[in-house]
């Protein structure tokens, strides 16, 4: 299976990375060296073999909705690249 | 005497306790080391100042019972620490300022531990060779224009060349245990779930985890007990009762079995790395271990394994970074073009490479073949463990496939610097503790590592092998200083 210019600009609009037209054919030979590296899996039949999601066998805790951290707003806004007030900025969303 | 930085942090300790030393004058030692080292490009972001300023706080209000008092320890930066810049080497987290801690971090500054500094490493731990950092690359003590290896880069380096008394790093395929190979130190990766994940710029989470790393066996114990711990804050956190792990590590490991894995001899391994193994075997049989053959039967799917599971976790993991609450963010023609923008400029080649391998590998149609089939594999790959534990107590690799390699040597090839991680990347799926230890040269005199990977939880028994080992190796690193003339 090979990894064709079209599917990589594909993967890059679902992975919201724009590519330039150079970069996104370097990224396709990158991939089909490792997804030719990763194809040796397909030697093992796993049929019947039980997908490993989580190696710690914990059930999810669950804790009570109670505030832990306060005020620290200022200090959150502080991080964001574009700011307004007490809001977070985007480009026009809605027309 | 002995200079303070190049005092284990064992020593250290005992010498702040006793009053010989200060924690101000040892923060002195570190700080003025460090301002002499900068060619080694360890640090993203220096403490020195405010780390001078609470090492005199300390000594003016000493507390000895604690475990790290008044100790001056830089630290990986992919830890959050609170109004302390937190890159994960990346351009994305340039000006991220953390408005929370990191569990890990927090219990080093209980303990008395002080911040120095905040030590490069690969971009979002992705490499290793330290070379993916925004950053730049960083120099390995050892010789120069060599990597330190990675993705703890920044911390090996440190370590080797006395900037820190210990350190700590991070785990997913090999980020500890492989730095510690090149640089002829102590690396920890524990079991999965014994040190809390929570302010960890998060990588691959059902791999990720934080470990201690330092100049010889005992250190990483006394850093273990320190840094381990149940947190509420994660979710896969493992509530159980922790040891003391350094005044309980012995050097008494007569009759334990170690397993000796036939599928770790791999084709084209260099002859240095097999007379390494070799060497081990024979430390390990004059401490009084019993050696036993084992056989892990899918040791070479791990890789592959890997390259799916890693990515996928990252690329969703990523997906926060879209330039709106924090981060860099780049100017675009409408909302999505600034996300795509911002995650083109923000992110360097590797991390890209993996978001879009992990978002293929997730796409639709594509799961089963591969997110699933990787899962399943990585089943078999802990049952092998499972049954080799049935016979063994742990068992000895080496740490790497070869010495630390030149800058530049291997970055245009992704599956080859992959291959670094070769003998690390199972224990990490199987979320087995694993150490690695300096065992010896290759013929340039670089170090060589070996590793001794034990049963879930069993970090005791690791350090224990690791410590009678290291006696019998007694490998010391021959680091001229280059760097400062």
């Amino acid at each position: 299976m090979t990894i064709d210019l079209k599917t990589v600009k594909h993967i890059s609009k679902l992975a919201r990375i724009s590519l330039e037209e150079k970069k996104a054919e370097k990224l396709a030979d990158d991939m089909n060296s490792i997804f030719e590296f990763i194809e040796k899996l397909n030697e093992l039949k796993t049929d019947n073999v039980e997908p490993l999601t989580s190696i710690a066998e914990t059930t999810l805790r669950l804790r009570e909705d109670k505030i832990t951290i306060d005020n620290i707003r200022e200090k959150i806004l502080k991080n964001s690249p574009e700011k307004n007030n007490d809001f977070f900025v985007v480009p026009k969303v809605v027309d | 005497m002995t200079e303070i930085t190049s005092l284990s942090l064992f020593e250290l300790i005992k010498n702040i306790k006793e009053k010989k030393i200060s924690s101000n004058e040892a923060t002195k030692s570190f700080v003025d080391r460090g301002e002499k080292s900068k060619k080694l490009n360890v640090y993203v972001t220096e403490n020195f100042e405010n780390c001078l300023k609470l090492s005199k706080e300390f000594d003016n209000k000493p507390n000895f019972d604690l475990k790290l008092p008044g100790i001056p320890i830089a630290v990986k930066d992919l830890f959050c620490t609170t109004d302390v810049r937190t890159t994960a080497g990346s351009n994305i987290l340039n000006n991220f300022i953390p408005t929370y801690e990191s569990t890990v971090t927090q219990n080093i500054w209980n303990e008395g531990g002080i911040l120095l500094g905040k030590l490069n490493c690969d971009e979002f731990a992705m490499g290793s060779s330290n070379e993916t950092s925004f950053f730049g690359n960083v120099q390995n003590p050892i010789a120069k224009d060599l990597v330190p290896g990675g993705s703890s880069g920044g911390s090996s380096a440190a370590l080797a060349a006395n900037l820190t008394p210990v350190t700590i790093g991070t785990d997913t395929g090999g980020s500890i245990r492989q730095p510690a190979s090149f640089t002829g130190t102590v690396g920890l990766k524990p079991t999965y779930g014994t040190c809390s994940r929570y302010g960890i710029v998060a990588f691959a989470s059902s791999l990720d985890q934080a470990g201690p790393m330092s100049k010889d066996v005992k250190d990483s114990s006394i850093l273990l007990e320190v840094i381990s711990s149940f947190d509420k804050k994660d979710s896969t956190s493992i509530d159980f009762k922790r040891n003391n792990y350094s005044s309980e590590l012995t050097r008494n490991i007569k009759g334990l079995k170690i397993g000796i894995p036939k599928e770790y001899r791999i084709d084209g391994m260099p002859d240095e790395i097999e007379k390494l193994w070799k060497k081990g075997i024979e430390y390990a049989k004059d401490c009084g271990a019993e050696i036993i053959d084992i056989s892990l039967p899918h040791t070479s799917y791990a890789l592959p394994t890997y390259y799916i599971v890693a990515p996928a976790e990252a690329s969703s993991n990523l997906a926060r970074y879209d330039g709106v609450k924090y981060g860099l963010r780049s100017s675009g023609k409408n909302l999505i073009d600034m996300y795509e923008k911002t995650r083109s400029e923000g992110f360097g080649e590797e991390v890209k490479r993996r978001v879009m391998i992990g978002t293929y590998v997730l796409s639709s149609g594509y799961y089963d073949a591969y997110y699933l089939k990787a899962q399943k594999v990585r089943q078999l790959i802990k049952q092998d463990f499972d049954q080799a534990y049935n016979k063994v107590d742990a068992i000895l690799t080496p740490s790497t496939p070869s010495s630390a390699f030149k800058i530049g040597e291997k970055s245009n090839d992704p599956v080859s610097m992959y291959l670094n991680d070769i003998f690390t990347v199972p224990v990490n799926l199987a979320g087995l503790p694993g150490i690695s230890i300096p065992a010896g040269v290759d013929k340039n005199n670089y170090p060589l590592g070996l590793q001794i990977i034990g049963k879930p939880f069993d970090e005791q028994t690791v350090l224990n092998i690791a410590y009678s080992m290291e006696e019998k190796i007694n490998y010391k690193n021959n680091i001229t200083d280059w760097w400062m003339k």
